[in-house]
């Protein structure tokens, strides 16, 4: 059995399998030739094959070297960096050309995009608007859903006949479509034939229309989402409560401590992380919706949201660029603020 | 306080045992909170069964029995399984003959396109999140925290340059495309969670195993991996519901032939121009619910002992 504990140097130009050195260099001058020469179409499919080759000195030298995590990690790089990061990367270089996705011409234009995006006076009020707008629909939603979700928890914590297929009901709203569910709060707010516009008719004497100002389409579209995700929320909170362990419970029931400070000493900190973990998941999400005010209000009565409002530049209006630019503002925004929740997370955690 | 925590406890919010059955009360509690919280989904489905002109009637029709008579005349309907065959078949202009949709396709597409991206994520992600936990790379925590952000990211900020990526390799409304796709978003998830699920296994019998000569392989398919059957379960289900009812991405990388049900509902149910039809939609979405609501409810008890033993240090 021989163990190459320190395997030798390679020198640059040996051909062999493991040479990522060289690998990197042949690459490299593939994907200039290829850019230069080729068609865009062709030039992909060649960078593409250099960058395999890249990847597969790296790993036949992980392989040789006995580097197993780097072996094993490398799939999932590659698949991310393909689908996610390569992309990312583009739309950074992009939003700093003028380019519209359905004309040839593309123009290198600096930071003329995010001067608009931030200072234009229509362009940057839209913005805002849709931003203030998020920001509103993140903090309503996130609160409903954590409510909600933690309250359904508590009633699920318990063993009790029948919990498993009453479990299910309760998470069949997380599985349809938002399509489907989208569509069909359209038809239970509708004030013709909904059920809510009924109801209302009868007991006020008066004609029901939720959707007819800004307060109830928020409404309406909160309603609509706490109810898809609130099971999210109490599926994480469940799985915390579930595994307090049980003599913890014994032990203050022997101590005689009250059942308001037994769930303030014992359960909450089984949960919290998992409290802490929803919020952040949930917060991301509700960051990006759109789908939902599509299909309620397309926008009206003041409830854009920047997602909608990005898909509408991008996809509808085709000025990619200028999307580009709103997306980086925008994922700024998130980093920011993913890294204030994860510092105050960790603060937290070490203060107690 | 003390008052409060009377309340709490007779609610059922606050304990003093531990946890111990709670018998046929809090079923009764619980099954009428969660039939409340099932009601718009039973409407959903209740419409799927409701003949054409029952829809969209006032008053709204509830009920497809009256209960013995418990549900006045006016709310009640026939129900008809007619919906159902009219996903796959039904007259597109009027005074033809019936046409077949293609709702077959999209199905098989739904099923295909999901199954494969969440399968191909959790082997990948599995291997990927088994290396972060055995052998930590130089800057380890750096490459979780890049794979967590792209998790993080809006995905319209991703969208547009995949757009114009799949244009021009010609990817778009490929199989390939979107299941690579749907590979990637899933991985992310998938790395976080199993890292979690691995990190919580004591490595004492690996070790054993590995003095006794038994290779890397066998210590991971053989040690390892039968202990996270659970978190295996657990990954699965979550990332089956989220891919299964992906829009916007199915929206704008899908061809005719790539199609999923999602989007084809969405087209199926606003075109024609005559508004939403809603028994249609009720019954292509009733249909479109059986796989996951199948495979959740047979996961289920793994989901719940997977999240668990997931993020829960013990």
């Amino acid at each position: 059995m021989t163990v190459r504990t320190s395997p030798t140097p390679i020198s640059f130009f040996a051909p062999s399998a493991d040479n990522w050195k060289l690998a990197i260099f042949v690459g490299v001058i593939a994907t200039l030739l290829a850019t230069l020469a080729l068609p865009a179409a062709a030039a992909f499919w060649v960078v593409g094959v250099a960058a395999a080759l890249i990847a597969a000195a790296f790993v036949v030298n992980a392989y040789r070297r006995r580097y197993y995590g780097g072996l094993l990690v490398a799939p999932a790089i590659a698949v991310l960096f393909v689908m996610n990061i390569f992309p990312l990367l583009w739309s950074l270089g992009l939003s700093f050309f003028a380019y519209q996705s359905n004309q040839q011409s593309i123009r290198f234009v600096g930071l003329q995009n995010y001067v608009k995006v931030l200072t234009n006076d229509l362009a940057a009020e839209a913005n805002w608007y849709a931003l203030i707008n998020t920001a509103m629909f993140v903090v309503f939603t996130v609160s409903a859903q954590m409510i909600v979700g933690f309250l359904l928890a508590m009633l699920f914590a318990k063993q009790f006949p029948l919990r498993r297929y009453l479990l299910i009901l309760v998470l069949t709203p997380m599985m349809l479509s938002v399509v489907a569910s989208g569509v069909f709060f359209t038809y239970y707010y509708d004030p013709t034939f909904g059920i809510l516009s009924y109801v209302m008719n009868n007991l006020t004497g008066q004609q029901f229309i939720l959707m007819d100002n800004k307060v109830g389409a928020v409404a309406g579209i909160v309603f609509a989402d706490a109810w898809m995700w609130s099971p999210f929320v109490m599926l994480l909170v469940l799985a915390g409560l579930v595994s307090v362990p049980k003599y913890l419970y014994e032990a203050a029931a022997i101590d005689r401590v009250s059942a308001w400070r037994q769930f303030w000493t014992i359960t909450f900190p089984y949960i919290r992380g998992l409290l802490m973990l929803a919020l952040l998941f949930r917060t991301i999400e509700a960051f990006k919706l759109a789908d939902l005010v599509i299909l309620l209000t397309k926008g009206g009565n003041d409830t854009m949201t920047i997602s909608y409002h990005l898909i509408r530049i991008a996809n509808e209006q085709n000025k990619t660029s200028e999307g580009a630019a709103i997306s980086y503002v925008m994922l700024f925004m998130v980093i920011v603020l993913t890294n204030l929740y994860l510092y105050l997370a960790n603060r937290r955690s070490q203060g107690t | 306080m003390s008052n409060l925590s009377d309340l709490l406890e007779k609610l059922g919010l606050a304990r003093k045992g531990g946890v111990d059955n709670a018998g046929w009360g809090r079923t009764l509690v619980v099954a009428i909170v969660s039939f409340i919280y099932f009601l718009p989904v039973l409407m959903i489905i209740f419409t799927a069964f409701k003949p054409q002109d029952a829809a969209l009637s006032v008053p709204p029709t509830l009920s497809p029995t009256s209960l013995f008579g418990l549900i006045p005349d006016q709310y009640v309907f026939t129900p008809t399984l007619e919906n159902f065959g009219s996903v796959f078949s039904r007259v597109m202009t009027a005074g033809g003959q019936p046409e077949p949709t293609g709702f077959d396709r999209f199905f098989f597409n739904s099923i295909v396109i999901s199954s494969v991206s969440v399968l191909l994520a959790l082997v990948i992600g599995t291997l990927a999140s088994y290396g972060f936990s055995r052998y930590p790379l130089k800057g380890n925590d750096t490459y979780l925290f890049i794979i967590l952000t792209t998790r993080m990211l809006p995905a319209i900020v991703v969208i547009i340059p995949v757009i114009l990526m799949f244009r021009v390799v010609g990817l778009s409304g490929s199989y390939l495309g979107i299941i690579m796709l749907y590979t990637a978003f899933n991985l992310a998830f998938t790395i976080w969670m199993m890292k979690s699920f691995f990190d919580e296994l004591s490595t004492d019998v690996e070790d054993a195993a590995r003095i006794d000569g038994s290779s890397e392989t066998k210590v991971f398919f053989k040690i390892c991996l039968p202990q996270v059957v659970a978190g295996l379960a657990a990954t699965f289900v979550f990332g089956l519901i989220l891919t299964w009812n992906e829009f916007l991405f199915a929206l704008l990388l899908t061809g005719v032939d790539t199609r999923t049900v999602p989007v084809a509902m969405n087209q199926a149910v606003s075109s024609g121009g005559r508004g939403t039809d809603w028994t249609l939609l009720a019954s292509i979405e009733t249909l479109f619910l059986i796989p996951v609501f199948l495979v959740t409810f047979f996961l289920q008890g793994h989901l719940l002992r997977g999240v668990t033993f997931g993020t829960v240090k013990r």
